[in-house]
């Protein structure tokens, strides 16, 4: 197979096994392409993107407008703190003007859950969910997926942990979808009170015990608490939750083997995890920031070639 | 489907013996050239003349490697086969007498999109052409080979096909008309 399933990029739920396949492998070679000393191809020189982001990012953004550049495409770049957003237009037609001036591709980080499947719906360009409130962040799964499998080949019965924020975080519910896929197994780790009660319907294995969790494990993904999204109080105070859910050097210490590190970032260094943890051999934390653009170059690529230019 | 065999196993190897001695000839001890194999057709062809040059005129630091040109080509979009890519080794070219090699030479589009492709490595002090297969008069770019080991005249409707037979060794060139 080589072509993918979708036309758009929404969530991982839409996505197969092929795809996922197919996604890592052209990775692969822009991964070696982005290490050559000219790091561009000209495949989407004809291609025009806008990244709209309507909340704040920092390594998403860049990494996508990295990916873009390293294709060739055009880019523009919006964000809703400088735009008419403010003055009540809304998101179907603020996209709408944008894509007048002839922008096949869009690229869209939005607060509410929904958004980018809302615009596939309503508006005639390629549409790559950048994050949509607390549903999915499609690319951040599969680079993590990517470079889980860098360090131990396939996935499928590999013991993945995921720490933290489950209930507000988008990287773990494409995490789970994006693992499950591969055959993982997935174990979720956190306060009750940050885990959705339906969770374990996933076939997600739920547990509180941080410690056992870890044991469990061959790979550890810690996860940011979300202050942003939180409307209510989820746990005692900050300290209680570094003191129980943050992973430090003494806890690696304890543990008989070797776990690999990951973290989506931004990292609270001191919170969920500490400076020489995020800084140790068995981090792959700048990994996933490095494979972030390969695997944005390969989806925006396989996702321009199911557009074939009008003859 | 009737196959039209233009070169059998022996001719192919009189022709690759051949190729072999007019690379020595330009090229000498290798130490500054490297053959360059275009993904995914070349890869036999620049195995067959590695072969040669390494086993029959012990040549000991053969430079070589593969280039894939998938993300440089010019139909992207416009083609209605979607291609894949293929590996691409570390290429060192910076300085480098280069030679592509490529089984057939047709419109000449993949030597275009080679030339852009290998700059990404560095700048090759030259590029030269090695091609088992020329189709004359169906160029449609001015590229040329500097090496070719059989000039042929096919119709539109009609592909060159090289069967490099791992096994039996029994290669072959032939013509098809297009379904």
């Amino acid at each position: 197979m080589n072509e993918l399933s979708v036309n758009h990029l929404l969530g991982i739920k839409h996505l197969n096994i092929n795809d996922l396949n197919l996604i890592f492998k052209t990775a692969d070679h822009f991964k070696e392409v982005i290490n050559r000393s000219i790091k561009k191809v000209p495949s989407l020189r004809d291609i025009t993107i806008a990244n709209l982001f309507f909340e704040n990012s920092t390594r998403t953004k860049l990494s996508f407008e990295l990916a873009e550049k390293r294709l060739s495409a055009d880019v523009i770049n919006f964000s809703s703190s400088q735009s008419s957003v403010k003055k009540g237009e809304t998101l179907i037609d603020t996209v709408n003007n944008i894509l007048s001036m002839k922008v096949d591709m869009v690229v869209l980080r939005h607060p509410n859950p929904g958004a980018a499947e809302l615009l596939a719906t309503n508006v005639d360009a390629t549409i790559i969910n950048a994050g949509d409130g607390a549903n999915e962040h499609p690319t951040q799964a599969l680079l993590d997926s990517y470079s889980m499998r860098e360090k131990l080949g396939d996935l499928k019965n590999k013991n993945i942990l995921i720490v933290g924020d489950i209930s507000h975080s988008r990287v773990a519910l494409s995490n789970i979808y994006a693992l499950q896929l591969q055959g993982a197994n997935v174990m979720v780790c956190g306060p009750k009170t940050l885990i959705p009660k339906y969770l374990h319907k996933l076939g997600v294995l739920v547990e509180h015990d941080f410690l056992k969790a870890l044991k469990w494990c061959n790979v550890v993904n810690m996860l940011r608490l979300q202050n942003e999204r939180m409307t209510d109080s989820f746990f005692p105070s900050v300290r209680e939750y570094v003191q129980q859910y943050g992973l430090t050097s003494d806890i690696l210490n304890s543990l008989d083997k070797d776990i690999y590190i990951m973290h989506p970032g931004p990292i609270n260094r001191g919170v969920e995890i500490s400076s020489d943890v995020a800084d140790s051999k068995n981090s792959i934390i700048l990994d996933q920031v490095e494979n972030g653009v390969a695997i944005r170059m390969s989806i925006i690529y396989l996702l321009a070639q199911k557009k074939p230019l009008n003859k | 489907m009737s196959k039209n065999i233009i070169l059998n196993d022996k001719e192919i190897d009189i022709i690759l013996q051949r190729l072999a001695c007019q690379l020595i000839e330009n090229h000498q001890d290798f130490s500054n050239s490297i053959l360059i194999g275009l993904q995914p057709r070349g890869k036999s062809l620049l195995n067959r003349i590695v072969q040669i040059l390494t086993q029959t005129y012990n040549i000991s630091e053969l430079n070589y490697g593969l280039l894939d040109i998938t993300f440089y080509r010019d139909d992207f979009r416009r083609n209605e086969k979607i291609l894949e890519a293929n590996t691409t080794d570390n290429l060192q070219v910076e300085g480098k007498n280069v030679v592509f090699i490529d089984d057939v030479l047709f419109t000449g589009r993949t030597i275009r999109a080679a030339l852009t492709a290998v700059e990404t490595f560095g700048r090759p002090s030259n590029i030269e052409l090695l091609t088992l297969i020329d189709r004359r008069f169906s160029r449609h770019l001015p590229i040329q080979p500097d090496y070719r080991g059989r000039q042929i005249d096919v119709y539109d409707n009609q592909k060159v096909v090289v069967d490099w037979d791992k096994e039996t060794r029994k290669d072959c060139v032939y013509i098809i008309n297009k379904v």
